[in-house]
């Protein structure tokens, strides 16, 4: 997956980097909602939101539909798995890593102790 | 088990700071000498570089740390296949700073500079990692890289909000 998919993440990444769109994403999480509303919850215009949509549609996150003549918008198919399931990967390589150190330094600093009570006595 | 106040002091935090360099730190209730010696003595290092959960065999590790010195990590299940990590120290302060090439990409290499500060007894570690190009950060190791615009503590809330709705 990691090799097949690295490109898409910096557009990924980039689209999360926005505050307003992260909160897109939550409220879209909560259910379906057309342009108007996500740009009537926001406090935006049309186009203002439209343009963040845009961001979000081309990282994968987010699928549109015209129907009719309102567009609907919800979370795009399976993206968010596969970046949860990256992050994880990358999160499990480094927090067991530093873990592992965590119980070598342990190691170290009780036998650090305990050469120093030998030299006490 | 440790503490949640111990353990969110020991949060590892990874940040992308330009297209060619990430930005790893943690903090570790250890003086910087102990850290030091775990990153410098192969028998040390060995055990928590690949720690079991990695699923994977580190066949043999030499390194010679000092400025000049070179290292060779080799993993692998058996003698017919295996893959080899190696490089130079490109500069070594004991307790507080050791440079080093990563070589096993050709030209693509990286250079990663190790920072150990101690206050109050702990050591803040600060990882560098810079690519000589954004392609090379792109393709290197796990990739990775690419997904720490923020740091993994801000998505991990964000995407466990997500999960959750």
């Amino acid at each position: 997956m990691v090799q097949h998919n690295i490109s898409h993440f910096s557009a990924t990444f980039a689209a999360l980097a926005d505050a307003t769109r992260r909160g897109v994403l939550e409220r879209l999480a909560r259910g379906d909602a057309s342009i108007t509303d996500l740009a009537d919850s926001f406090d935006m215009t049309l186009t203002g939101m439209k343009k963040h949509v845009g961001v979000l549609e081309q990282a994968g996150l987010v699928s549109t539909e015209k129907v009719g003549r309102v567009r609907a918008c919800r979370l795009g198919p399976c993206r968010l798995e596969e970046e949860m399931a990256w992050i994880a990967r990358y999160r499990q390589v480094w927090d067991a890593r530093f873990a592992a150190l965590d119980d070598v330094l342990e190691d170290l600093k009780r036998q650090e102790q305990a050469r120093g009570r030998k030299q006490r006595k | 088990m440790v503490a949640n106040n111990a353990s969110e002091s020991r949060r590892t935090t990874v940040e992308k700071t330009s297209d060619r360099e990430v930005v790893v730190t943690r903090t570790f209730d250890a003086p910087a000498r102990l850290v030091f010696q775990a990153w410098s003595n192969p028998e040390l290092f060995r055990t928590w570089w690949v720690p079991r959960s990695m699923g994977m065999t580190l066949r043999s590790c030499e390194m010679d740390v000092r400025t000049g010195g070179s290292y060779r990590l080799v993993f692998g299940e058996d003698a017919a296949n295996t893959f080899a990590f190696f490089g130079t120290y490109l500069e070594v302060v004991p307790e507080q700073r050791i440079v080093w090439t990563n070589e096993e990409g050709g030209d693509a290499g990286s250079i990663t500079t190790v920072t150990m500060e101690e206050r109050d007894g702990k050591t803040l570690l600060v990882m560098r990692e810079v690519y000589p190009t954004r392609e090379a950060l792109d393709e290197a190791g796990t990739g990775a890289q690419d997904a720490t615009h923020e740091t993994f503590a801000q998505l991990d809330a964000l995407l466990a909000e997500l999960a959750a709705g």
